[in-house]
């Protein structure tokens, strides 16, 4: 059996029973990139030489009795995470050539639990997007049908690990650009509750929703990496100084899923749902109920303003967080014939459509005269939409539904219509505007295509839908199935 | 003059914090090599996130309530969104609607009345203030040092009618800001910095004109020059039958004109709305009532004080309250001598406002490395009293404290200070003196009063200066009648 | 409502300091009047009273200590900058 196939806690056994060394580990899932990495297009940049360093340093430190459940396990980063040292990139040509001064938290904690970064992997353009199709640098492909799109935005971290060219990543999720490319590409990934995991050194999409949280090849995983990454960092006023749990003792908790209440929102089994979505999200949900579940029917009457809501809170929120990028610290410059042509040759040249398209969108919804029709409506109707899970989460302990009501599509399918592009958020955007946890894992496929299935937690409710997920996948092999890649 | 000025007045002032206002840089830039006081947060790189500087907040607190206004309980930071390569984000972090001082005032002394004038603040918010843009040649230089560093703007109502005032005004915000300890208050070192909005109204008609902003006023001469001269340039525009036109003016402080400047973008295009990487902030009323229990006292009450417990004019309780530190060590020795052998409130005064300031502007140096204990400024002011000394004599003394710190009554008896106040001995000293001057005494004895203060200079002299001078008077007196 | 005008797209890019080109402000013009129309559905919605949500967590009074870190040397705070000059970041000049 090849190294790179490896989950991480598997890994992690035979690191600690000697049977193998993070080089080792590292090498082979080098090799793997090597193989595949020309067809899946999974990472914008791969750094090798200094994966092989972290690795030996890995060992070394193992070699002294250090010992903690990442330590020598080769990880991808998703590009908008800031690395430093590192080029990172966002996906955006504005930044191309960047080297942050500087980890972002999450990276400085997997560092020093002995992580061994393999590369940054693609992302849409400042993580705008549901495809990865919309990266300035490369296209990835989805290892289970090369013709269509990862999904998106951390479509580079869902297709890396995947195809097995990490053991594990990191994503960012701010409208399901986590759950939606595990969902496409048969892996796990989990959304934090908004404030779980430090924001500082995720670049930047839409403040109030952004979270950074792991991709994996299990629900096991999953946990390890948000345990390495969660709790409280005083360089992000928005995190929560909440104890951190040991999630992998948390989920494995409990006989089955007794005694759990299991909530399906009715109105997210929408219209237009992929006939074969809906079969194996059933199929799922009667899973939970053999596994001694309680299920009922939830409602969340506000779900059909999610998508207007969402649009213009995180376009607004973008806008400005895009204002940075002017060329005159660091990045692209593009000079004009004066100090504000540069400006505004350096961002036309810089940002890609779909970039402007939203900056322009969140600065109209801010800009004077508009600003209650659309920002402030926005915002009260996210007060209606926390109070819809509030109430829900009065009933039951977790929520089921798909994170996607399709499969992956083909690659230019949508690119032309970009409210068609944004509908495909439908039911992922929802959890970031009420600050919730949700879990995709991988539930069956439609057509081919795999299905993801979406468990939804309250705020901090992490162990719970980790539970959910962890008994479910013990009883089913969806996870287990990998793509032939070509 | 025909028109009356309407002037209300933003003023920046930066606070005096260790670190800046949303990283932990220092907040100091004055002098700082270029961008060297910086980190990622303040030079805006990708994923960096702002934190609140507590104490910022609790120096703005501390000022609002010295400016009279409500605390805002409930408060919120926007972003307030504009292009410059002076401002990393893109974006300012201010607060907009929900600032955190609302409706205050501060008083003013006016040449024109006894009674104060009442300025009225609208409001006073914190924000972050931007770097510094140096133009060299055909390029500009960007230095980030002071951005991101905790900047107070206090925006008062269109209450203040002339330069005067105005000056008055930004005087006495910078001794507020002084005595709280909030600001160094410089406006040479661009701790605060003023904006004028002016406009004239034709007291006839009651028009009010149209409004003309007046920027980079960066000292206390340039607020005064810089209304008075655009006050005379739009009087004589509209005097001529002109118009004013709504624009920015900077002010040249070489040339002492105003100048029209290039606006940026206008009040629309800011784009405001709540910062959200910052949770509000929901002030405990109690943390606001412990900082105004520890406010000091105030340059206000303190006139009230001396002029009314201590008894002295307003002239002298102005030059005692003008500096926060000279009138601490003012009231420290006023404290010291109690009750105690005639050592009045008035007398400290003169000896503070007097010696201690003469030799203080002689020396360069600061109250606060005066080393004159209070006690011993009163032992001096008893050794007067006591006529154990006199006036030149406790002047040399003093002089003496002022380099060393040394007891009074240490340096009188090392340099024979001791005033003469025996009688038999100046009596005797009086009859040689007259013996000496018969031409004055001459003079006296037909009746020229004056001569005697001659003869009184005659004993001083003779005494080195010792001598009591009314008991040297008297025993001239009784020898010349006798 | 009605679909934006050509002239309002060109503010907004101005205010966003973008130069589009023609083709991009037809674009954006045809993209983003759908993007409201749909957004449109809010507007029927009722929220009197209904408090704005600027964040999904009852987080408040988040303030550190006024403590110095440690801030970047010069070169490492210039080192990515496109132009430099003595120290500083360098720009096209300025006109106040």
């Amino acid at each position: 059996m090849e190294l790179y196939t490896l989950t991480i806690h598997q890994a992690q056994e035979k690191l600690r029973y000697g049977e193998t060394t993070s080089v080792e580990l590292t090498e082979s899932v080098l090799e793997r990139i090597a193989q595949v990495e020309d067809k899946v297009g999974a990472y914008i940049s791969v750094q090798e030489d200094l994966a092989l360093q972290m690795a030996r340093f890995a060992d070394e430190r193992r070699a002294t009795g250090e010992d903690n459940p990442l330590l020598g396990i080769p990880l991808g980063i998703k590009d908008a995470i800031i690395t430093g040292g590192v080029p990172t990139t966002a996906g955006s040509r504005i930044l191309e050539g960047y080297i942050p001064p500087f980890d972002a938290a999450t990276v400085a904690r997997l560092r020093q639990a002995g992580a061994v970064f393999i590369g940054k992997t693609n992302t849409d353009e400042f993580t705008m997007g549901g495809s990865t199709e919309y990266s300035a640098y490369c296209l990835t492909r989805n290892p289970w049908d090369l013709t269509r799109v990862p999904g998106g935005s951390s479509g580079g971290s869902a297709a890396a690990v995947a195809a097995d060219e990490a053991l594990g990543a990191l994503g960012t999720d701010t409208g399901g650009s986590i759950r939606q490319p595990a969902s496409f590409c048969s892996v796990v990934g989990l959304k934090p509750t908004y404030g779980r995991v430090s924001r500082y050194g995720a670049i930047a999409h839409g403040s109030s929703l952004d979270q950074i949280g792991p991709l994996a090849k299990d629900v096991e995983d999953a946990a390890i990496l948000l345990g390495g990454i969660a709790g409280h960092d005083p360089l992000d006023a928005t995190s929560l100084n909440a104890p951190v749990p040991d999630y992998v003792v948390e989920m494995k908790r409990g006989d089955g899923l007794k005694g759990l209440k299991v909530g399906v929102p009715t109105e997210y089994f929408v219209e237009g749902m992929e006939p074969g979505v809906k079969t194996a999200i059933r199929a799922a949900i009667d899973k939970l109920a053999d596994l001694g579940a309680e299920v009922v029917d939830v409602s969340l009457p506000h779900t059909q303003y999610g998508i207007a809501v969402y649009y213009m809170i995180v376009t607004a929120e973008a806008s400005a967080n895009l204002s940075r990028y002017d060329g005159v610290r660091y990045g692209l410059r593009q000079d004009g014939v004066d100090m504000w042509d540069t400006f505004r040759q350096t961002r036309e040249t810089g940002f890609g459509p779909e970039v402007k398209r939203r900056i322009m969108l969140g600065t109209y919804a801010l800009s004077a005269g508009y600003y209650d029709a659309y920002y402030l409506k926005a915002q009260q109707v996210r007060t209606l939409l926390r109070r819809d899970f509030e109430q829900a989460f009065e009933q039951v302990d977790v929520m089921v539904a798909p994170t996607v009501p399709g499969v992956a599509f083909e690659i230019g399918e949508k690119g032309d219509d970009p409210l068609q592009m944004y509908l495909i958020d439908v039911l992922t955007v929802m959890l970031n505007l009420a600050g919730v946890c949700g879990i995709s894992v991988p539930c069956g496929f439609s057509e081919g295509m795999p299905v993801g299935l979406q468990i939804i937690g309250p705020a901090l409710g992490e162990s719970g839908i980790l539970r959910a997920a962890y008994q479910y996948e013990q009883v089913t092999a969806w996870h287990k199935q990998k793509p032939g890649i070509g | 003059m025909k028109y009356q000025p309407i002037i209300g007045m933003e003023v920046h002032v930066e606070l005096s914090t260790n670190s800046k206002m949303f990283c932990g840089c220092s907040a100091d830039f004055f002098g700082v090599a270029p961008n060297t006081h910086v980190c990622p947060v303040c030079l805006g790189m990708p994923g960096t996130l702002p934190v609140i500087n507590q104490k910022a907040v609790e120096y703005t607190i501390m000022t609002g309530l010295a400016l009279n206004c409500q605390i805002q309980p409930h408060n919120v930071f926007a972003r307030k969104n504009y292009f410059y390569p002076d401002l990393p984000k893109g974006y300012q972090i201010s607060q907009y609607e929900l600032p955190l001082c609302l409706n205050g005032y501060v008083d003013i002394e006016t040449e024109e009345s006894d009674t104060p004038k009442r300025i009225r603040v609208r409001r006073a918010h914190l924000e972050e203030d931007t770097g510094k843009l140096t133009h060299v040649n055909n390029h500009s230089l960007v230095d980030l040092n002071r951005a991101g560093v905790p900047l107070l703007e206090i925006v008062t109502e269109a209450d203040i009618h002339s330069a005067d005032e105005a000056y008055a005004y930004v005087t006495k915000l910078r001794q507020l800001v002084r005595y709280l300890g909030v600001s160094s208050g410089d406006m040479e070192k661009g701790a605060m910095r003023c904006e004028v909005n002016l406009s004239l109204t034709d007291p006839e008609t009651g028009e009010w004109g149209t409004k003309v902003e007046v920027k980079n006023l960066n000292s206390f001469r340039s607020v005064r020059n810089a209304i008075a001269y655009e006050i005379e340039r739009q009087t004589k525009v509209l005097s001529k039958g002109g118009t004013i036109d709504q624009v920015t003016m900077g002010w040249d402080e070489n040339r002492a004109i105003t100048f029209l400047q290039r606006t940026k973008e206008g009040d629309t295009g800011y784009r405001y709305f709540p910062e959200p990487d910052l949770p509000p902030l929901d002030l405990d009323p109690a943390w606001i009532e412990e900082i105004k229990t520890g406010l000091p006292e105030l340059p206000d009450a303190k006139m009230a004080r001396y002029t009314g417990d201590f008894e002295l004019t307003q002239k002298e309780a102005l030059v005692l309250v003008e500096d926060r530190s000279i009138a601490e060590y003012y009231e420290s020795v006023v404290a010291v001598a109690g009750d105690a052998k005639g050592v009045t409130p008035k007398l400290v005064s003169n000896w503070v406002s007097g010696e201690l300031f003469r030799l203080l502007g002689e020396s360069g140096r600061n109250i606060a490395d005066v080393e004159i204990k209070p006690a011993r400024l009163v032992a001096l002011i008893e050794l007067v009293n006591a006529n154990t000394i006199n006036q030149p004599a406790a002047k040399k003394v003093f002089g003496v404290m002022f380099k060393s710190g040394r007891p009074p009554q240490e340096i009188v008896e090392e340099l024979g200070l001791q005033q003469i106040s025996d009688e038999d001995q100046l009596v005797s000293i009086a009859r040689q003196v007259i013996a000496d001057h018969p031409d004055p005494v001459e003079q006296f004895k037909a009746g020229k009063e004056t001569v005697i203060n001659f003869l009184v200079g005659q004993i001083m002299r003779v005494t080195r200066g010792k001598a009591n001078p009314q008991l040297a008077e008297q025993a001239l007196r009784e020898l010349l009648q006798s | 409502m009605a679909k934006l005008s050509l002239e309002e797209v060109e503010t907004i890019a101005e205010l966003a300091k973008l130069t589009l080109t023609d083709a991009e402000k037809a674009m954006f013009q045809e993209q983003l009047s759908d993007i409201l129309e749909y957004a449109e559905m809010l507007q029927k919605i009722d929220t009197t009273g209904i408090p704005p949500t600027a964040s999904a967590i009852p987080l408040k009074n988040v303030m550190r200590p006024d403590v110095n870190t440690l801030s970047l040397d010069n070169e490492e705070a210039l080192f990515n900058a496109p132009q430099t000059d003595e120290g500083s970041f360098k720009v096209q000049a300025v006109l106040e």
